[in-house]
């Protein structure tokens, strides 16, 4: 029996982690020379904590599987990152925000963990602008903000509609320094594909180099992975088409719990989908709901015509307008939480008042706001995105209204991490949208952004100490001992039954398939039937990917189809334990959605007598049911209500 | 309703660093207009796979135009001939039935080819880590409010950090040199005030750095302007020159 102890120290919440500070173990300079540390993955969290064990004097050795620690899928989030500073004087605080993430969770993540993220989101703005980040500026020469969903305050400080890029370059020049140093050995395009185990600690990784294809061995006293989320199961997404759960999926076979896997969230403002040739799917900040109204026509005829193309928005009055999110939620109107927006926009579009040729689409209008506040200003605040949305559907969406529609953006579920980001297997941690820690059942927008750098800068650097001081005599391995050994078997072996299969189906005809099942059946609106034949046809996929996937070229070269056809016979492996998740947890919440479950107004159901906890999935084996544990939820501070945004 | 084009494509093919490259030739039809030049390369690719060949290997990631990743050189532009773009942004409706449609690599001393579209460009991460930075560490940092920044700086600042690091700028200079990626980072550390303590040292390494890698000289011919995807303007090559004048005063 595996035991999950959370390690959340005593005291009450606002004091644990300055009790766990001052009672961790360190490791003196000399010592820290002595230490290897593997970090997997450069994005946000990655770069910050490799660069902060550089500067702190270990040795780190960090793996990309781009050309470049800047191409992190970090790079692409646009509107911002959130900060407990108050400067607007407009009532925030380290509580509100901490509340605001466990509510905007819908209760589901660890109080512990989130008080401190909000505690040290501070620190994370000194740092960023340190470092010189651009933040924007107001005319007075300080910080601004703005306002994002979820929140009554403004908290959010941003750069343009690039706030992931220069945060991601920002800790990029900070880990390129340290590379520079020498503390810090970069290796580009190189994909880890095993871990391993020592005596029951992660002890080194085998990693594949991608320009070459050869296997290499490395040993490190302690292994990070921060590789990102498994949005890409669905394979339209609006991550990279290079984001993948591999990392985290050898982590969780090598015995690390995957917890919550079906959390997933499901972004409003995407735009449509508009064919079969499709690749992935774009997203537009969500900071356009600052001034954008969303709507779709109040009459179904208007509605078909649309669809048609024998009218347009801007042809239809303003009181046959349906601003579904102003009438249903008053109270944030725009502003509701991405789940809420997200869930109302199929709501009107299943009812038949979508639009777009598809009808899968509903209009983000910004013509109240140009009215009011001018297109300059519009333009200013929002004018590469309205670039980037012209060039590719070639629209202006100054002169009419954009098209929107959800799809999946960030998986809340990953790695399950004690309070010291440490998973179940000693020595391997887990950070950034990665791990599953803090944001429940749903994210906020501008948290993900603060959730990396604050594991990254100021979580791991502690808590990797306290793990690492009991290691200081513990050798450096030569990577000859038997465990490396094997490893790399296997991991070679995977590789050559890959190559050995020899059908007739490239990999992503074969990962399509699998995103319509998962779309259809693990998407916005999930049910117990659906759920259950969702497991049969992955199944089915699973079996038609081993018996008929074609890859093309040798493994002892650069191969693009054999490093996708890694990733996606993991993707369909974490689809299943997605939709065995949640079958399991039967309610709804956050971005998992049970139609079984949910208010009279078509809300979303909590059970909270029943499940009340983060749901930890242990692999058993090859075609063996995983077994599941619990993590109880303990809410010492909040009280647990239904969400409520009216 | 959707138009479509037929197109014929030449496509630089070479199966590794040493290796000689060729030109072949393939034809696609019923192509979307609405789709992205990448996902006519993925079109491309499936019919390859189908057919037993090996597909065109080509960079790419993010497909929204913020990672920097693609980089093909297509009809003689680097990032073809959509303005303000990159790769990934551009659609086919700038194409026209019929046409023929070359991609080439980035070609340039600085970024050799690894293999057919797919060139290295970890020199660029050496020049950032000659000096590309301000020398701060995790933690002990003053608040952010601390030191009040003019607007104007900062959203300078801003435009000069919006490089994408593509490398589109070597590409299109006949020199081969990097003086518009360099001189974007040099500008936007040395117009905010944490920045400017190290500036002239910070130009001094990072030109140095590019002069070893083998980019060339900047003859001040503005093709790399034309040609960025992020609209980095040459007014960063002028503030770079005057921060490797006062290094050299100093020095
Ligand atoms: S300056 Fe422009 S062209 Fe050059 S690397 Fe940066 S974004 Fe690309
Ligand atoms: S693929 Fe990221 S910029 Fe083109």
């Amino acid at each position: 029996m595996v035991k999950l102890d959370a390690k959340i120290p005593d005291g009450p919440l606002a004091r644990k982690w300055d009790n766990y500070k001052a009672n961790q173990k360190l490791v003196n300079p000399a010592n820290k020379r002595k230490l290897d540390i593997i970090v997997v993955g450069t994005g946000l969290a990655g770069a910050s904590a490799a660069a902060s064990f550089g500067e702190m004097g270990f040795n780190v050795k960090v793996f990309t599987i781009q050309d470049s620690p800047r191409r992190a899928h970090s790079i692409a989030a646009q509107g911002g990152i959130n900060a407990a500073k108050n400067y607007p004087n407009d009532g925030d605080s380290v509580y509100r925000l901490f509340y605001d993430t466990v509510k905007g969770g819908d209760y589901r993540a660890r109080e512990a963990n989130v008080y401190r993220l909000a505690q040290v989101s501070n620190n994370i703005i000194d740092q960023c602008v340190a470092q010189g980040v651009p933040f924007a500026r107001e005319y007075g020469g300080l910080l601004d903000n703005r306002s994002f969903g979820g929140a009554q305050v403004s908290r959010t400080f941003y750069a343009k509609g690039q706030t992931g890029q220069q945060l991601l370059l920002g800790a990029y020049q900070a880990l390129m320094r340290q590379v520079h140093a020498g503390s810090v050995k970069l290796y580009t395009r190189n994909e880890m594909v095993e871990i391993v185990i020592v005596d029951g600690k992660a002890r080194g990784i085998i990693s594949r180099n991608l320009v070459t294809g050869k296997l290499e061995r490395h040993f490190g006293h302690a292994v990070v992975l921060a590789t990102g989320g498994y949005g890409n199961t669905f394979f339209l997404s609006t991550n990279a088409m290079g984001s993948n759960g591999s990392a985290a999926w050898k982590a969780y076979k090598k015995g690390a719990m995957f917890a919550n896997p079906c959390f997933a969230q499901i972004h409003p403002t995407c735009i449509p989908v508009h064919g079969k040739f499709q690749s992935k799917l774009t997203l537009m900040s969500e900071s356009l709901r600052n001034d954008g109204r969303i709507w779709v026509p109040k009459k179904k005829e208007d509605a078909e015509a649309i669809r048609a193309g024998k009218l347009k928005p801007t042809e239809i009055a303003e009181e046959d307008r349906d601003y579904y999110l102003e009438r249903r939620y008053p109270a944030f109107g725009n502003l509701v939480p991405r789940d809420v927006a997200s869930r109302a926009a199929k709501e009107r579009c299943d009812a038949g008042y979508g639009v777009g040729p598809t009808g899968l689409a509903v209009y983000l209008d910004f013509q109240s706001a140009i009215d009011r506040l001018g297109r300059d200003a519009i333009e200013a605040r929002y004018g590469n995105l309205f670039q980037m949305y012209e060039k590719i559907v070639d629209d202006n969406p100054y002169e009419t209204p954009m098209m929107i529609y959800p799809a999946i953006h960030y998986t809340m579920g990953g790695i399950w991490v004690d309070y010291e980001l440490q998973t179940t297997v000693p020595g391997l941690f887990c950070a950034g949208e990665a791990n599953f820690s803090d944001h429940g059942a749903n994210r906020l927008g501008a948290s993900a952004l603060m959730q990396g750098l604050a594991d990254g800068y100021f979580v791991l650097p502690y808590t990797i100490q306290n793990y690492l001081a009991d290691d200081i005599s513990t050798p450096r391995m030569t990577t000859e001992e038997r465990e490396f050994e094997d490893a790399e078997k296997s991991a070679k072996d995977r590789l050559d039954k890959i190559m050995s299969i020899n059908g007739k189906r490239s990999v992503d005809s074969i990962h399509k398939e699998l995103g319509l099942v998962m779309w259809d059946f693990v998407g916005m609106a999930r049910n117990k039937e659906g759920l259950q034949q969702a497991i049969e046809k992955i199944q089915a996929i699973k079996k038609e990917f081993w018996t008929n996937v074609r890859i093309p070229g040798s493994a002892e070269d650069m191969n693009a189809e054999l490093e996708k056809a890694g990733r996606l016979a993991d993707f369909i492996e974490i689809g299943e334990l997605m939709a065995r998740d949640a079958l399991h947890r039967e309610e709804s919440c956050g971005g998992h959605f049970r139609e079984e479950y949910q208010t009279e107004d078509g809300e979303a159901l909590r059970q909270d007598d029943k499940f009340t906890y983060t749901a930890c999935w242990q692999y058993k084996g090859e075609d063996q049911e995983p077994e599941l544990h619990r993590e109880d939820l303990t809410f010492e501070v909040v009280k647990l209500v239904q969400r409520n945004y009216k | 309703m959707e138009t479509t084009i037929n197109i014929k494509l030449k496509v630089w093919r070479q199966a590794g660093p040493k290796a000689k490259g060729r030109f072949e030739t393939y034809e696609l039809n019923n192509i979307s207009t609405d789709s992205s030049f990448l996902e006519m390369l993925d079109i491309l690719n499936e019919q390859l796979i189908n057919e037993g060949k090996e597909p065109v290997a080509f960079d790419h990631d993010c497909r929204e135009g913020i990672c920097g990743m693609c980089s093909l050189y297509i009809n003689g532009r680097p990032h073809g001939p959509d303005d303000d773009v990159t790769t990934c942004q551009l659609h086919m409706r700038k194409f026209k039935d019929g046409e023929t449609i070359t991609v080439e690599p980035w070609r340039s001393a600085g970024f050799p080819i690894i293999k057919d579209l797919i060139v290295d460009r970890t020199a660029f991460d050496k020049i950032i880590a000659a000096g590309g930075y301000i020398s701060v560490s995790t933690g002990g940092v003053p608040d952010a409010n601390a030191i009040p920044i003019p607007k104007e700086d900062a959203d300078e600042a801003m435009d000069a950090a919006s490089c994408i690091g593509c490398g589109a700028c070597v590409a299109a200079c006949k020199n081969g040199s990097a003086m518009l990626f360099v001189s974007a980072k040099v500008s936007q550390l040395a117009l905010l005030p944490q920045g400017r303590v190290e500036a002239a040292r910070r130009a001094k390494n990072m030109v140095a750095k590019m002069d070893e890698l083998g980019f060339g000289n900047c003859t001040n011919t503005g093709a790399c302007e034309v040609e960025c995807p992020k609209g980095i303007s040459l007014a960063n090559i002028a503030r770079l020159n005057r921060e490797f004048l006062k290094a050299g005063i100093q020095d």
